[in-house]
């Protein structure tokens, strides 16, 4: 192993760009671990499939509305129309997973682990309807139909090429577009996100469940419907982030979203499970330390980083980097 | 459960000699139903004991103690790596002196990785162990010394009884016919080599092993150890107060489990002959978890349960090659659904359920139906 100091202390503005960029794409699917989490002290292990979806749902779009062939506001349409496409598919993967996999369990006031394991056992289905997905629309007799829309799609999972991604300079340093676009987008939505639960009637409902589900349903707060709500809130945010993780990185397949999900929840746990801007935190500074230590180290030690760093703090802050939970929150 | 319990010492001695002698055999007997078609039977009961041993191992952290690892296989890639680092790739060993050396190390690192650890709760506790078991598996791909991508091969094989031949004598499998049993004396397993193509002798070696950590597994559960675990689970704070010292019998849980990781872990690479970081992935850590809380958790008997169905299952039914994970996740579903406390639920939460459905019928008064016939009739 050897170091490359020199090319870290070179490059460090883009490499802090870049890190960043990820480290949104990371806060916003934390959102979806953290917030459930908050509610239900449960680790929604099938949250990834949530995000991995998302990013098909825009891949099809860009396809199906040939985002390839546009420009101007034709394609800045484009572009809204898959955004809310991921979102709404996320939305709805994340709801479905409440009502199949968590409320039977939630109403049997079953061991937190057993949910789990159906978290877990959610996860392998969602992914492998996606990975099988040729086979079962064929025995529906749709592969054809099906194909004229996600043909390039189904090739190779990717858009490559589709999109112009400039690049330009600030200071003498180059900055990728998207990058900007993600990490802006990214922090909006979850300033949004906070403002919401702290003001809104429906966020101090989630707060309230978060802090005692007993009291809160006294309170005229109705259960099912905040866990429904932290679900769908969970599901929208990983569309964005599937989105922007489309934007960035072109390509997909049904296995993207286990070791991103893992890296999610890192961050999760990293900036304080159960609270939004530590999901926020921590999503950055993951992503920053792993492209960091990617330079340094080399990229086949990215991974390690991520996981040696939360090993670390865990260590020394044994609740993470803020460690206060969605219900105790101020107002 | 209870009519066995009742019978005489020596009835339940022969019982369970009984079952040993079945469990021992099922390779040999091939019956129709159990054997799976399209991979090797003995092989695939091979890996049944190798998750049985993990599973318990497991069992002890999760079910016993209440600490959730989703890491294990990182233990059970220590052993493993240590077999073939000390009998192939960096020495040459015979694997009866490796073994006991891999457990150590499996059981070192378990104490290394939970003295600071431990200190953390819960869910917290979940995805350090996570970490841990990534961190293992990254750092073997990534390192040369460890063979990286490529792995190890050429694992040290146990030692051979007996002629290479015919060995001290042969063991004749059975054949199925139309409605006859025959012996098959052209099909036999010798006695005992430990060869490339037949796996019987390594189930058989396997099987020991698992029983010889049951055995070990009741003796710890019934004592003041067990008991330290079992009150740890239920309630830190008060196991504390009463005087245990918590902390220490969790590394003690945790450090348990490695060991019995480590040596399943061992055995492994010793059957396979060949190891790589492929064998040790997340998704393994994960389906021990989930033999461990399917057949359910703090049961031993319940964990061997889980572990024969999470490795056996999709060997049975390979046919469905491409829909057998897809299979798998419903059933776990399924499973969480309508059995959350595992299909063989220790006997301990049976009780404690049943007596917490009663105090809620005490406090709040039973359904009217029949509540009502009884206090008319008092």
């Amino acid at each position: 192993m050897n170091l490359n100091f020199e090319f870290f202390f070179n490059n460090l503005p883009e490499l802090t760009i870049t890190g960043l960029a990820f480290g949104a794409i990371y806060a916003l699917i934390a959102l979806g671990y953290t917030m459930v989490y908050g509610v239900l002290q449960l680790i929604n292990f099938a949250h990834s499939e949530v995000f991995m979806y998302g990013t098909f749902a825009m891949l099809w779009t860009i396809m199906a509305l040939g985002a390839a062939d546009a420009n101007g506001v034709h394609l800045v349409a484009i572009l809204i129309a898959a955004l809310f496409a991921a979102m709404a598919m996320s939305a709805v993967i994340a709801l479905g997973l409440e009502r199949i996999a968590y409320r039977p369990l939630i109403k049997r006031n079953a061991p937190r682990l057993i949910a789990l394991i159906s978290a877990i056992g959610a996860s392998f289905v969602l992914a492998e309807l996606m990975g099988l997905r040729d086979k079962i629309s064929g025995w529906f007799g749709l592969d054809d139909d099906l194909s004229d829309y996600v043909q390039k799609a189904k090739i190779n999972n990717s858009m490559a090429g589709v999109l112009e991604k400039p690049r330009f300079e600030i200071a003498g340093v180059s900055i990728s577009s998207i990058d900007v676009i993600v990490i802006v987008s990214a922090v909006a939505m979850m300033v949004l996100l906070d403002q919401f639960v702290r003001r809104s009637r429906l966020g101090k409902g989630i707060r309230a469940t978060a802090q005692d589900p007993e009291t809160a349903s006294l309170m005229g707060v109705n259960p099912t419907r905040t866990i429904q709500m932290t679900f769908l809130i969970g599901g929208l945010m990983a569309g964005v982030a599937a989105f922007l993780y489309m934007l960035k990185l072109d390509a997909t397949n049904y296995q993207v979203g286990f070791l991103l999900g893992v890296k999610a929840f890192t961050a999760a746990v990293l900036g304080g499970i159960g609270n939004l801007r530590g999901a926020l935190l921590g999503g950055l500074v993951l992503g920053v330390a792993e492209n960091w230590g990617q330079a340094i180290l080399g990229s086949e030690w990215r991974d390690v980083i991520a996981f040696v760093l939360l090993v670390l703090i865990l260590l020394v802050r044994p609740t993470g980097l803020l460690g206060e939970s969605l219900g105790k929150a101020r107002a | 459960m209870k009519k066995l319990s009742a019978l005489p010492k020596p009835a339940k001695i022969l019982i369970w000699f009984l079952i040993a002698l079945f469990a021992y055999a099922l390779p040999l007997l091939e019956l129709p139903i159990l054997s799976t078609p399209d991979s090797d039977f003995a092989s695939v009961l091979f890996t049944v004991s190798i998750y049985c041993l993990v599973a318990l191992g497991l069992n002890i952290v999760v079910g016993y103690a209440g600490l959730l690892d989703l890491g294990y296989v990182g233990f059970y890639a220590i052993g493993a790596y240590t077999v073939a680092i000390l009998t192939s790739f960096h020495g040459s060993w015979p694997l009866l002196l490796a073994i006991p050396v891999a457990v150590v190390v499996a059981m070192i690192s378990g104490v290394i990785l939970g003295a600071p650890t431990l200190r953390v709760r819960g869910d917290y506790l979940a995805i350090v162990t996570l970490g841990f078991g990534e961190i293992i598996r990254l750092v073997a791909v990534n390192t040369e010394w460890l063979g990286g991508n490529k792995g190890i091969n050429n694992i040290g094989r146990p030692p051979n009884l007996g002629d290479e031949k015919t060995g001290l004598f042969e063991v004749p499998h059975l054949f199925w016919g139309d409605g006859t049993v025959l012996l098959d004396n052209k099909d036999t397993t010798k006695f005992l080599i430990f060869g490339y193509s037949d796996a019987v002798p390594y189930y058989w070696m396997g099987l020991t092993a698992v029983v010889l950590v049951l055995l070990a597994d009741i003796l710890i559960k019934n004592s003041r150890v067990g008991r330290a675990w079992e009150a740890t689970r239920e309630d830190e704070d008060a196991a504390e107060l009463m005087g245990v010292p918590t902390f220490k019998f969790k590394l003690l849980a945790f450090s348990t489990g490695a060991f019995v990781g480590g040596l399943a872990g061992a055995l492994f690479a010793s059957r396979q002959s060949f190891i790589n970081p492929q064998s040790f992935l997340l998704l393994f850590s994960i389906l021990y978890l989930a033999a461990v809380v399917v057949g359910g958790q703090g049961n031993r008997w319940g964990v061997l349960l889980g572990a024969f169905l999470v490795a056996y299952l999709p060997e049975r039914f390979r046919g469905f090659e491409d829909f057998r994970v897809l299979a798998f996740g419903l059933a776990l579903v399924l499973l969480a659904t309508l059995r959350p406390e595992g299909l063989l639920p220790p006997r301990r939460t049976v009780r404690a359920k049943q007596l917490e459905h009663e105090l809620d019928e005490l406090e709040e008064g039973a359904e009217p139906d029949h509540d009502g016939e009884e206090t008319a009739r008092a």
